[in-house]
C-alpha cells in the first residue's frame, strides 16, 4: 500500500510538473506578454517601449531559465537599473532580492500579482480560504442531500418513487450552474425576495442566510443530480444480492435491512464519485463565483486569466491541479480501504 | 411613442404558431417512427417507454427548431429596432405589426429571434465537436486497450494530464483573442482533424484490401472527401469555397474537442481491454486476422452501445460547455445569439429586468435535459439485450 501511495506522489509529482510547464507556455505567448506589456506601462508606449519594459524586467530570457525560475531550481537574477547600476525591485508592490538567489515555488515565493499589486500568496490563500467556505457548505448540503434521494430510489427498483426520483436527478444534471443561478436568482431574490442576489457582502460583511443560501444552492444543485444516480445504481446493485435476501428471508423489516446491510455497501462506490466531484466543483466554483461576486479562488482566476497576470494565474492552475490529483489519489486509496475485495499491488 | 402590448395568453398562442414547422415537422417524424417503431432496431425501442418518448421529442424539437430557424423567428436576431428597448414581452413593433414575444434585450433585439437563432449555433458546434472527440478517443483508446504496454501508459497519461486540468482554466489559456495570433489552434485542429481520415481509412482498408473492386472507391472517397473538409476547415483554403469557418469558431471547436476527448479515450479503452478477452477476439486472432482488423471491425461494433450513450450525453455536456464558454465571453462574438453569450448579457442586468434570461436558460436546460433522458433510455434498453 506504501509503495503504491509513493508511486501515485512521484506521478502526481510529474503531472504537475507537465501541466504547469504547459500553463507557463501558453500564458506566456508573445502576444499575452504584449499585452501585459500594455497594461503595465502608459497607454500610449510604442512598440519599442513595450519591447524594452519586457526586455527589462526580464520577460525576454531564455523560457526554460524562466521557468526555472518561477519553479526554484533556477536562481533569480536581480533587476539592475542601467543608469544607477542598483537593484530595482520589477514592481513596486513586492519586495525582490537585490542578490541572484534561488527564489521560486519550490522555496515558498509564488510571485507577484499585476492585477491586485501585491505578492500572490497574500492574495490566493485568503481567496482559498474564501472559497474553502462555500466548498465546505456546498458539500454539507449536497452530499446528504444526494444520498438520501439515491438511496430511496434504489431501494426499491421501478418503483414510483424511484422513477419520479431518476427523472428529477436527470433534469439537475441538465442544468448548470449559470443556468440554475439565473433561475434561482429570479425566483429568490427578484420574485419573492427571500435571498440576495449577490454574495459580495458575504466577503465584508460575514457569512448570512440570506447573502449565502443562493450561491451554495446553484452549486449543490448540479452535483446532487450526479451523485443520487450514482448511489442508486449502487444501490439497486447491492439490493439483488444474495445476502440481503438472506436477510430478508430470516424476517428482518425492509427498513433493517435497508439501513443494516445494504447501505454500508452500497455507499462505497458514491464515495469514489464525491471524491471526484471536486474537479467539477472547481468549475462551479469559478462560475458561482463570478455570477455572485463572491471573492474566491474562482473570481481570482477569472481576474487573473482576464487580466494576463502570469505569476497569479500560475498559482492558480498549480492549486486546482494539486487539489484534483490528491482528491483522485484520495478516492483510490479510500476506495482500496473501503471495499476489501480490492487489493492494489 | 407609445408601445402596445397583447396578453399573456397570446404570447403563449403566438409561441406556438410561429413553431409552426417545427410541430409540422415533429409530427411527421414521430408519427411514422412510431409506427413503423418494431423495424427501426434501436431508436425504434426507444419509443417503449415514456422516457424514450420525451428524450426524442425534445431532441427533434431543437433539431426542426435549429433547421428552420429562418422560418421561425420573426425578426433578424443581430436587428436592433431602438424603440423596443427592455420592451416587455408581448410588446408589438409599430414598424411591422410583429410581435417580440419574449421581449427585447438591452440592446433592444428580439429574444424569442435570439433563443431561436442560438439553437442553430448550439446544433452545429455541439454534435460536431462531439463527433470529432469520438473519433480522436477511438483512434486512440482501441490500440491502447488492445495492445496495453507502454503505448498505454502513455496514452493514458497524457489523458489524465488533460482531465487533471480545470476546464475552465483550458479555455482561458487556449480560447484568448491572442492565441489566434499564434499558430496553436491550427496545429491542434490540423491534428484532430486528421484522425476522421486516418480512422476511416483503415477502418475500410483492414476490411476490404482484398477486395479490389471496392477498396480503392472507398479509400478515394474517403482522402478526397476528407481532404476537401480537412483544407476548408485548417487551412481555409477549400477550392470551391464551400467549407470554411470563421477562426474564433475553430477556435472553440479545437477547445471542445481537445477537452472532451480524453473523456472518450478512457470508456474506449475501458472497453476495449474488456471486450479483447472475449471467445470471438480469440476466433479472430486465431483466423489470423491483423490486430487493427479485430479493433475496428470486432470490439469496436461490440462496444457500441455503451459509445452511444456517452455520445448522447457528451453531446449534452458539450452544449453546457459552449454555455460556459459563452457566460465568460471566451471566443464567441459579442454579439452573437448563442445561449450562452445570451445568460451572460442577462444576467447581469438580472435586478431590473428578468424577461432576456428566461428563454435562453430554459432553451438549454431542455435541450440538455432532451438529451440526457434519451441516454438514459438508450441505457435502459441496452440493459434489456
Amino acid at each position: 500500500m506504501l509503495s503504491f501511495i509513493l508511486r501515485r506522489l512521484g506521478v502526481i509529482g510529474l503531472t504537475m510538473l507537465c501541466l504547469t510547464l504547459v500553463v507557463f507556455f501558453l500564458i506566456n505567448l508573445d502576444p499575452n506578454l504584449k499585452k501585459l506589456a500594455i497594461s503595465q506601462t502608459e497607454m500610449r508606449a510604442t512598440s519599442e517601449q513595450l519591447e524594452s519594459w519586457l526586455q527589462r524586467n526580464g520577460y525576454r530570457q531564455n523560457f526554460f531559465v524562466r521557468y526555472g525560475q518561477w519553479l526554484g531550481v533556477m536562481p533569480k537574477q536581480p533587476n539592475i537599473d542601467p543608469a544607477t547600476g542598483q537593484a530595482v525591485p520589477r514592481f513596486s508592490f513586492c519586495n525582490e532580492p537585490s542578490v541572484p538567489q534561488f527564489s521560486g515555488v519550490l522555496q515558498g515565493d509564488f510571485g507577484c500579482s499585476t492585477k491586485f499589486k501585491t505578492t500572490v500568496a497574500s492574495k490566493l490563500f485568503p481567496a482559498l480560504g474564501a472559497t474553502g467556505i462555500l466548498m465546505f457548505w456546498v458539500m454539507v448540503t449536497m452530499v446528504p442531500i444526494a444520498l438520501l434521494i439515491g438511496i430511496f430510489a434504489g431501494m426499491r427498483e421501478g418503483s414510483r418513487t424511484d422513477r419520479t426520483l431518476s427523472v428529477a436527478s436527470i433534469a439537475t444534471t441538465a442544468t448548470p450552474e449559470y443556468v440554475s443561478g439565473v433561475i434561482f436568482t429570479v425566483i429568490f431574490a427578484s420574485w419573492l425576495g427571500w435571498f440576495n442576489g449577490s454574495a459580495a457582502s458575504a466577503t465584508s460583511q460575514g457569512i448570512t442566510f440570506y447573502n449565502f443560501t443562493l450561491p451554495v444552492m446553484t452549486m449543490a444543485i448540479y452535483g446532487i443530480g450526479y451523485i443520487a444516480r450514482m448511489t442508486r445504481a449502487s444501490m439497486v446493485e447491492v439490493m439483488t444480492q444474495q445476502y440481503i435476501r438472506t436477510a430478508r428471508l430470516k424476517g428482518l423489516s425492509f427498513g433493517n435491512v435497508v439501513v443494516k446491510h445494504a447501505l454500508r455497501n452500497a455507499l462505497i462506490a458514491p464515495f469514489t464519485v464525491i471524491m471526484l466531484q471536486f474537479p467539477w466543483l472547481l468549475t462551479g466554483v469559478v462560475i458561482v463565483e463570478t455570477m455572485f461576486r463572491y471573492q474566491g479562488f474562482g473570481f481570482t482566476l477569472v481576474e487573473a486569466a482576464g487580466n494576463n497576470d502570469i505569476d497569479l494565474l500560475l498559482g492558480c492552475s498549480l492549486v486546482s491541479v494539486f487539489v484534483v490529483l490528491v482528491t483522485q489519489l484520495i478516492s483510490d486509496v479510500g476506495y482500496a480501504y473501503l471495499n476489501p475485495r480490492i487489493r492494489v499491488q | 411613442m407609445q408601445i402596445e402590448y397583447i396578453g399573456g395568453f397570446q404570447v403563449f398562442l403566438g409561441v406556438l404558431a410561429r413553431f409552426w414547422p417545427v410541430w409540422l415537422a415533429m409530427a411527421i417524424v414521430l408519427v411514422a417512427s412510431f409506427n413503423f417503431r418494431k423495424h427501426l432496431g434501436l431508436y425504434g425501442q426507444l419509443f417503449d417507454s415514456g422516457v424514450g418518448i420525451a428524450g426524442v421529442s425534445i431532441c427533434f424539437f431543437w433539431l426542426f427548431t435549429a433547421i428552420f430557424a429562418a422560418e421561425v423567428a420573426p425578426f433578424d436576431p443581430l436587428a436592433q429596432i431602438p424603440v423596443m428597448k427592455d420592451a416587455l414581452p408581448g410588446a408589438i413593433e409599430p414598424a411591422s405589426g410583429l410581435t417580440y414575444l419574449f421581449g427585447g434585450d438591452k440592446l433592444a433585439r428580439d429574444v424569442f429571434s435570439r433563443m431561436v437563432h442560438g439553437s442553430q449555433i448550439v446544433l452545429i458546434i455541439a454534435p460536431a465537436a462531439t463527433m470529432f472527440a469520438l473519433m480522436v478517443g477511438i483512434t486512440l483508446g482501441l490500440p491502447a486497450g488492445y495492445y496495453g504496454g507502454r503505448i498505454d501508459s502513455v496514452l493514458s497519461f497524457l489523458a489524465n494530464l488533460v482531465l487533471a486540468f480545470p476546464v475552465i482554466l483550458l479555455f482561458y489559456l487556449l480560447v484568448t483573442p491572442g492565441i489566434m495570433d499564434t499558430p496553436i489552434p491550427y496545429a491542434l485542429a490540423g491534428l484532430f482533424f486528421l484522425f476522421p481520415i486516418i480512422f476511416f481509412s483503415v477502418l475500410f482498408y483492414t476490411r476490404f484490401k482484398d477486395r479490389p473492386d471496392r477498396i480503392y472507391l472507398l479509400l478515394g472517397i474517403t482522402l478526397v472527401f476528407g481532404g476537401w473538409i480537412y483544407a476548408g476547415l485548417v487551412f481555409n483554403a477549400d477550392p470551391f469555397g464551400i467549407v470554411s469557418i470563421e477562426p474564433n469558431q475553430l477556435n472553440i471547436f479545437v477547445a471542445v474537442v481537445f477537452a472532451s476527448s480524453p473523456g472518450v479515450f478512457r470508456i474506449v479503452r475501458g472497453l476495449t481491454m474488456d471486450i479483447k478477452t472475449r471467445d470471438y477476439v480469440a476466433a479472430a486472432q486465431t483466423r489470423g486476422e491483423t490486430p487493427w482488423y479485430i479493433m475496428l471491425w470486432e470490439i469496436l461494433p461490440n462496444a457500441r452501445g455503451p459509445l452511444i450513450v456517452d455520445a448522447c450525453l457528451r453531446i449534452g455536456y458539450t452544449t453546457i460547455l459552449l454555455g460556459t464558454l459563452g457566460y465568460f465571453g471566451l471566443g464567441l462574438a459579442p454579439e452573437s445569439p448563442d445561449w450562452g453569450t445570451a445568460i451572460k448579457d442577462a444576467s447581469r442586468l438580472l435586478r431590473s429586468f428578468i424577461h432576456p434570461a428566461l428563454p435562453p436558460t430554459i432553451a438549454l436546460m431542455s435541450f440538455v435535459l432532451g438529451l440526457n433522458l434519451l441516454a438514459d433510455a438508450l441505457r435502459e434498453q441496452s440493459m434489456k439485450d
